[in-house]
C-alpha cells in the first residue's frame, strides 16, 4: 500500500479505484439488508404485508442491470490494466534498463547481473529510477519473486523463463518474499532491495566485483545445498550462461530433498 | 365442489400434463441407463483431461523416441477392428438376450470377450516391444501420457472384460431377469462408450501422430 | 522385499511431542466411543438404522456427523496455524518447526474442503432433495451408501496419517514438483492422493446419483420449473460434480504415476510440464468451490422465504442465474494463476469471465433482499444465518471481483489477502449456510427443534469469529503478507494476527457451542417437540411429513400443482377447513439395506493404506477384496423388501389426525 515506482503505483490506483465503485453497491447493499429485514419484521405492524408479491418485471431488470453494467466498467479496467501492467512489457523510460537474472534456490534468491559480472545472494541492489528487467527461473520447485513496495511478483518456475519488468522510483531498502509456498525453508527466503542511486549502484557494482568469491561449478554445487534464512553473499566473478544453463538444466545440481520424511527412514 | 377442489389440488385426480414427463417418477428402466449414462459421460471428461494432458506432451519428447518412430499403423487397424466387430457383436448379445436366447446370448457374449482379449493382447503386445526399444513411459513426457491414456483405455477395457465375464456367469445362473437385461444394456452402453473414445485415440494418437 | 512394504515403526511419531500427544488422545478418544457403543449393545441398532441403511435420510445425517467431526479436526489446525502466527516473530521460532507447520496447513486446507464442507452439502442434499421432490429415495440407493462410505474411507486415511507416517507438506493441492518424488519422498504426499482417489469416487457416484434423481424422478406434477430452488442448486451442484470430478481424478492418477512409477508428467526432467498440473488441478478446483456455494445459495433461498413468510422474488431469475453461474464457473480458472505469465490478453480474458459469474450472483443477492420486502420476517437461527450471510458475501465478493482484476492479483495473489477472501466467501456463504440448513432441517431429521438461544449464541461466535480473525488479513496481505509463512518476518504485524488470534477464539467458542447445543437440546427435546411436522411454518414439500418422516416419505406421492406445492396445498386446506381427501393407500417397495457400502469401504481403506506404503501384497489382496464384494452384491436375488398397506395406513391416518387437530395453528401469518 505504500508503492515506491510505477508499477505498484498503478496497482494501488486500480484497487482503489475499484474497491470505491463496488463499495458503491455493496454498502447500500448491506444497509437494505439490515433495514428490509428490520422494517419488514414480523413484530411492526406498520409495513404491508405482500404475501403474493413475487415478481416485478423492472426490479428484474434493474437487479441485472446493476451487476452488468458495473461488470462492464471494471472490465474495461481490467482490459486496459492487464495490458498496461503486463510483466513481460518494458516500461517506458528515458534510461536503458538495467538487466537481472533471477533464480529462486532452496531456499534463497540468486541475483545474477550479467552486464555487471557480479552476483548476490538476498540481496538485491537496484539504480533508483531506472526500469530493471527481470529474466527469471527456478533451480528446483517453484516460487514467486515479490517486492511488495515495486509492485508486480511473477512465479519462477524450474526450465522456464519469465519476465518481469519493476522500478524503484526513489532510493530506499524495501522488503522482498517469496509468495509461493515451497517447501522447509519457505518462511527463510526474504530479501532486501536496495534502491541506491545511479551513480552509488555503479560504484556498488565495482566494489562487487573485488569479492573473492566466484560463483562457479563449484560455487553454484555449493549454493544449491538447502539453507534457508541466507546472509547475504556477494560473488565478484560469475561463470558466463549460468542462468541460461540453470534454466536448460546443464548445471549439474544435487539431488535435493525437500521434504523430508520426519517419521525416520521408513519412508 | 369436485370440480373447485380438483383444481386447488384437494383429491388425488392426476395432475395436468406438464410435459418433461411429469407423471411422476420414471420407471427403472429409464433410470438406470439414465444414470449410467452420465456415468459414461464423467468418464468421458477423465478422458478429456488425458487427452488434454497428451496434447500438450505429445512434443515433449527429451530428446527420446517420438510418435513417427514408435507406431505400427497396421497393428493399430488390426486391434481397431478387434474392437469395432467386438461393439458389434456385443450388439447382437443384446438383442438374443431381449428374446431370452440363452445359447445365442452367451455365444455372442464369449466372441465380445475373445474379441476384447485380442484388442487386449495386441496392445500389450504394442506396449512390450515399445518398452524393449528403449521406449518406455518413464523416458519422456509425451511417452508418459501416451501410455497413460491408451492404457487408462485398455484399463477400462479389462475392467469391462471382468464385468463382462461376471454378467455371462450371473446369466448362466439366474436367466434372463429384468435386473439383469438392464445389467447387460448398461454393459453394453460401456462397450461402445470404450469404442467410442478408441476412435478418438486411433484418431489423435495413432493418425495424426503418423503423419508424414 | 520387504513384507511390509516401506511400513516400520519409525512411522509412529515417537519424537514429536505434539503429534503423539494428539494421536494418542484420538485413539484413546476413538476408543472410548467404540468401547461405550460395545457396551451399551448399540451395534445392532447403529449397523441396522444407519450403518447398512440405503435411507436417503439416514445417510444424510451420516454425512454431516462426518462433517462435524471434522470440522472439529480442521479447525484444531487452524487454531494451532493462528497461534504459530501470533508467537513466531522476529527472533521466535514459534513452538511448531516447518516441518509440522506444513503439515498442518495442508491438513486444515485437505480437511476443510474434501471432509468437512462437501460431506455437509451433501449431507443436506441426501436428507432434504427427495423429501422436497416428493418422492421416497434417490435414483440408486445402495450406490449412495456406497457413497458415503468411501467418502468415510477418505477422512479415516486423512487421520491415520496423524499417527502413522506424515501428511503431505505441500498445501492442499499439492503442486507439483515439490509434490514430485524428488522434492516430497515421504509417505505424506501418497496419503493425500490415496484418500482424496477414493473419496472422489464416493463424491462422482453422489453425482451421478444426484442429476439422475433430480432430472427422473419428481413426484407427478412437478414440472422443472415447480422445483424448489434448493433442488436447482443440487442439481447445478451436481451437474458440477460430474464434469469436474473426473478431472480430478485424472490429475491426481496423473502425480501418482509421476511418484510410483516414475512417469514425466510434471516433473522437472523428461519433459515434464509442472504448469499443466496448475491448468488441470484448477479446471477441477474453481468448479469445486461452486459445487459448495450452490446448495448453500439454495438453502438461503428456502429460510428467506420460508421466514419472511413470502415466496421466493423472482423465482424464474433465480433459477436462469443458478444455471449461468454453473457454465461460467468452468471459464474461469486461470484467474488462480495470473502471475504464471501468461500475457495480457488471456489474463484479461479470464479476469473479466471470473467478474461476470459476479452477475448472476449480485441478482440472487438483490431477490433475496426482495423476499424479504413486504414479508414478515421472523428472526429464527437461520435466518440470522441468511442476514450474515447476505452482508458477509457481498464483501467476499467485492474482495473476489478485486482479485479477479490482473494487476490487482499481482500484487496479492497468494497472500494474506487472498486467504481472507476465500475464507469470507466459505465461511460467510458454505458454513453459514451449512449451519443454517443445520438448524432449520433438524426438527425433521430428529422431531425436535434445537436450542434457539444457544444458537443464537453460536452465530453471533461465527460472526463476531468470522470478522475478528479475517479482516486483519486482509489489511495484512495489503502489506505485503504472503500465505503459508510459519515464521513472521514483520513485528508491526503482531496487533493484527493478535486480533485474528481472537476471532480464532470465538470460533471455537462457536464450535464447543455447536456441541453443547445438541447435548442440551436432546436432553430437553420434550420442550420443543415438532408435533406437526411443520415447525416453521414451510413452503415445501419436506413439510408435509411428520418428523421424522417414515421410511418411506410419503404414504402417497404428493401430486404437484403450481409452484410451492405445499404451500398452495395448505393454504387451501386451511381456508377449507379440511384436509385433501383421503388417498388409496398401496404397499409400499422400499430398497433394503445392504453392508455392500462399509464393506467396500474397508477394502478400499485396506487397499489405499497398502498403495501408500507399498505393500503389494495386501494391495492386490484389497483390490480381490473389492472386487468380490462386488460381485456378491451383484448375486443378490431380493432388491426390496414390502412395507405392507396395514402400517403404510396406520402412519397416514396417525399424520391426519395430528394434522386435523392443528388445521389453524398450521398458518402463523393469519
Amino acid at each position: 500500500m505504500d508503492p515506491v515506482g510505477p508499477v505498484g503505483q498503478a496497482e494501488k490506483t486500480i484497487l482503489i479505484n475499484s474497491t470505491a465503485i463496488m463499495l458503491a453497491i455493496v454498502i447500500p447493499v448491506i444497509i437494505a439488508t439490515i433495514a428490509f429485514a428490520w422494517w419488514f419484521r414480523r413484530g411492526n405492524t406498520k409495513a404491508t404485508y405482500r404475501p403474493d408479491w413475487e415478481y416485478s418485471g423492472a426490479i428484474e431488470m434493474v437487479v441485472w442491470a446493476i451487476p452488468a453494467l458495473t461488470i462492464m466498467l471494471l472490465g474495461g479496467i481490467t482490459w486496459i490494466g492487464s495490458h498496461d501492467l503486463e510483466p513481460s512489457k518494458p516500461l517506458p523510460s528515458k534510461t536503458q534498463p538495467l538487466k537481472v537474472d533471477v533464480v529462486s534456490l532452496d531456499w534463497k534468491w540468486l541475483f545474477i547481473y550479467p552486464d555487471q559480472g557480479v552476483a548476490t545472494v538476498n540481496q538485491l541492489v537496484v539504480p533508483a529510477g531506472v526500469p530493471v528487467s527481470y529474466r527469471l527461473t527456478s533451480a528446483t520447485v517453484w516460487n514467486s519473486f515479490f517486492v511488495p513496495q515495486m509492485g508486480t511478483m511473477i512465479y519462477t518456475m524450474p526450465r522456464m523463463t519469465t519476465q518481469l519488468h519493476l522500478q524503484a522510483d526513489k532510493p530506499g531498502v524495501y522488503d522482498g518474499l517469496s509468495s509461493h509456498y515451497s517447501g522447509e525453508g519457505f518462511s527463510g527466503m526474504q530479501f532486501k532491495v536496495h534502491a541506491v542511486p545511479p551513480q552509488a549502484f555503479a560504484a556498488w557494482a565495482q566494489g562487487a566485483r573485488g569479492s573473492q568469491l566466484k560463483l562457479d561449478g563449484a560455487g553454484y554445487a555449493e549454493l544449491s545445498k538447502p539453507s534457508s534464512y541466507v546472509k547475504p553473499i556477494t560473488y565478484g566473478a560469475v561463470v558466463p550462461g549460468l542462468f541460461d544453463a540453470i534454466v536448460t538444466n546443464r548445471v549439474p545440481a544435487p539431488a535435493v530433498q525437500h521434504n523430508k520424511p520426519i517419521s525416520g527412514p521408513g519412508a | 365442489m369436485t370440480t373447485e377442489a380438483a383444481t386447488i389440488g384437494l383429491t388425488h385426480s392426476g395432475s395436468e400434463d406438464t410435459g418433461l414427463g411429469d407423471r411422476g417418477p420414471q420407471s427403472k428402466s429409464i433410470v438406470v441407463p439414465y444414470g449410467f449414462w452420465l456415468f459414461v459421460l464423467s468418464d468421458m471428461v477423465l478422458f478429456s483431461a488425458l487427452f488434454a494432458t497428451y496434447a500438450s506432451l505429445v512434443h515433449a519428447t527429451d530428446g527420446g523416441p517420438t510418435t513417427n518412430q514408435l507406431f505400427d499403423r497396421n497393428l493399430v487397424a488390426i486391434e481397431t477392428m478387434a474392437l469395432l466387430l467386438s461393439s458389434f457383436v456385443c450388439g447382437l448379445a443384446m438383442i438374443t438376450a431381449k428374446r431370452a436366447n440363452m445359447l445365442w446370448t452367451q455365444v455372442w457374449l464369449v466372441l465380445t470377450g475373445v474379441l476384447g482379449l485380442v484388442f487386449l493382447g495386441i496392445e500389450l503386445h504394442e506396449f512390450a516391444s515399445m518398452i524393449a526399444e528403449g521406449a518406455p513411459p518413464q523416458r519422456s513426457a509425451f511417452l508418459s501420457s501416451f501410455f497413460t491414456l491408451v492404457g487408462c483405455h485398455g484399463a477400462h477395457v479389462t475392467a469391462g472384460l471382468m464385468w463382462l465375464g461376471t454378467m455371462m456367469a450371473q446369466i448362466w445362473a439366474k436367466g434372463f431377469r429384468e435386473d439383469i437385461v438392464r445389467r447387460l444394456l448398461c454393459f453394453s452402453i460401456f462397450w461402445h462408450a470404450l469404442d467410442i473414445i478408441w476412435v478418438a485415440i486411433f484418431t489423435i494418437v495413432y493418425l495424426i501422430g503418423t503423419l508424414p | 522385499m520387504n513384507l511390509l512394504g516401506k511400513l516400520t515403526w519409525h512411522a509412529i511419531p515417537f519424537d514429536q511431542p505434539i503429534a503423539l500427544v494428539t494421536g494418542l488422545v484420538v485413539v484413546l478418544a476413538l476408543g472410548a466411543i467404540l468401547g461405550w457403543i460395545t457396551v451399551k449393545g448399540h451395534w445392532p441398532y447403529l449397523w441396522h438404522e444407519y450403518i447398512t441403511s440405503t435411507d436417503h435420510k439416514r445417510i444424510g445425517i451420516m454425512y454431516i456427523v462426518l462433517a462435524l467431526v471434522m470440522l472439529m479436526r480442521g479447525f484444531a489446525d487452524a487454531i494451532m496455524m493462528r497461534a504459530q502466527q501470533t508467537v513466531a516473530i522476529g527472533q521466535s521460532q514459534g513452538y511448531l518447526p516447518p516441518e509440522h507447520y506444513d503439515q498442518i496447513f495442508s491438513a486444515h486446507g485437505t480437511i476443510m474442503i474434501f471432509f468437512m464442507a462437501m460431506p455437509f452439502i451433501i449431507g443436506l442434499m441426501n436428507f432434504v432433495v427427495p423429501l422436497q421432490l416428493g418422492v421416497r429415495d434417490v435414483a440408486f440407493p445402495t450406490m449412495n451408501n456406497v457413497s458415503f462410505w468411501l467418502t468415510a474411507s477418505g477422512a479415516l486415511l486423512i487421520n491415520v496419517s496423524l499417527v502413522v507416517g506424515e501428511f503431505a507438506r505441500t498445501g492442499w493441492l499439492a503442486f507439483p514438483p515439490l509434490s514430485e518424488k524428488a522434492f516430497s519422498p515421504g509417505v505424506g504426499v501418497d496419503y493425500y492422493l490415496v484418500a482424496l482417489q477414493i473419496s472422489g469416487v464416493g463424491t462422482l457416484l453422489t453425482g451421478v446419483n444426484f442429476v439422475t434423481t433430480i432430472l427422473k424422478i419428481r413426484a407427478p406434477g412437478m414440472s422443472y420449473l415447480r422445483m424448489p430452488v434448493f433442488c436447482w442448486t443440487s442439481l447445478a451442484s451436481n451437474l458440477l460434480i460430474i464434469a469436474a470430478f473426473p478431472i480430478l481424478t485424472a490429475t491426481l492418477a496423473m502425480l501418482m504415476l509421476d511418484r510410483y512409477l516414475g512417469f514425466h508428467f510434471f516433473t522437472n526432467d523428461g519433459g515434464g510440464n509442472s504448469m499443466l498440473y496448475m491448468n488441470l488441478i484448477w479446471a477441477w478446483g474453481h468448479p469445486e468451490v461452486y459445487i459448495l456455494v450452490l446448495p448453500a445459495f439454495g438453502t438461503f433461498s428456502e429460510v428467506v422465504s420460508t421466514f419472511s413468510g413470502k415466496p421466493l422474488f423472482g423465482y424464474r431469475s433465480m433459477v436462469f442465474a443458478t444455471l449461468a453461474i454453473c457454465i461460467i464457473s468452468f471459464m474461469v480458472w486461470l484467474h488462480h494463476f495470473f502471475t504464471m505469465g501468461a500475457g495480457a490478453d488471456v489474463n484479461a480474458i479470464f479476469g473479466i469471465a471470473s467478474m461476470v459469474i459476479a452477475v448472476p450472483t449480485g441478482v440472487k443477492i438483490f431477490n433475496w433482499l426482495f423476499t424479504m420486502y413486504g414479508g414478515r420476517v421472523r428472526f429464527t437461527v437461520p435466518m440470522h444465518y441468511a442476514l450474515g450471510f447476505i452482508v458477509t458475501f457481498a464483501i467476499g465478493g467485492l474482495t473476489g471481483v478485486l482479485l479477479a482484476i490482473p494487476p490487482v492479483d499481482f500484487v496479492v495473489h497468494n497472500s494474506l489477502f487472498l486467504v481472507a477472501h476465500f475464507h469470507n466467501v466459505i465461511i460467510g456463504a458454505v458454513v453459514f449456510g451449512v449451519m443454517a440448513g443445520y438448524t432449520y432441517w433438524f426438527p425433521k431429521a430428529f422431531g425436535f427443534t434445537l436450542d434457539e438461544r444457544i444458537g443464537k449464541a453460536v452465530f453471533w461466535c461465527w460472526f463476531i469469529g468470522f470478522y475478528l480473525a479475517f479482516m486483519p488479513l486482509y489489511v495484512l496481505g495489503l502489506f505485503g503478507a504472503t500465505r503459508r509463512m510459519q515464521h513472521i518476518p514483520d513485528a508491526s504485524w503482531e496487533p493484527w494476527l493478535i486480533v485474528a488470534m481472537i476471532g480464532a477464539l470465538f470460533v471455537l467458542a462457536a464450535i464447543v457451542l455447536t456441541v453443547v447445543q445438541l447435548i442440551h437440546s436432546i436432553k430437553t427435546r420434550d420442550q420443543r417437540r415438532d408435533i406437526t411436522g411443520d415447525p416453521w411454518d414451510g413452503r415445501t414439500l419436506e413439510w408435509l411429513t411428520l418428523s421424522p418422516p417414515p421410511h418411506y416419505n410419503f404414504a402417497v406421492l404428493p401430486d404437484v400443482h403450481g409452484e410451492e406445492a405445499y404451500w398452495t396445498r395448505k393454504q387451501t386446506a386451511i381456508k377449507l377447513d379440511r384436509l385433501i381427501d383421503e388417498p388409496d393407500y398401496k404397499p409400499i417397495e422400499m430398497p433394503i439395506n445392504t453392508p455392500t457400502g462399509v464393506i467396500c469401504a474397508f477394502f478400499a481403506s485396506v487397499c489405499g493404506f497398502a498403495v501408500i506404503w507399498y505393500i503389494w501384497w495386501l494391495a492386490i489382496l484389497g483390490l480381490i477384496g473389492a472386487f468380490a464384494v462386488f460381485v456378491w452384491y451383484a448375486w443378490r436375488d431380493e432388491h426390496e423388501h414390502v412395507i405392507p398397506v396395514e402400517e403404510v395406513k396406520a402412519n397416514a391416518r396417525e399424520r391426519r389426525r395430528i394434522r386435523q387437530e392443528h388445521l389453524q395453528s398450521l398458518s402463523q401469518s393469519v
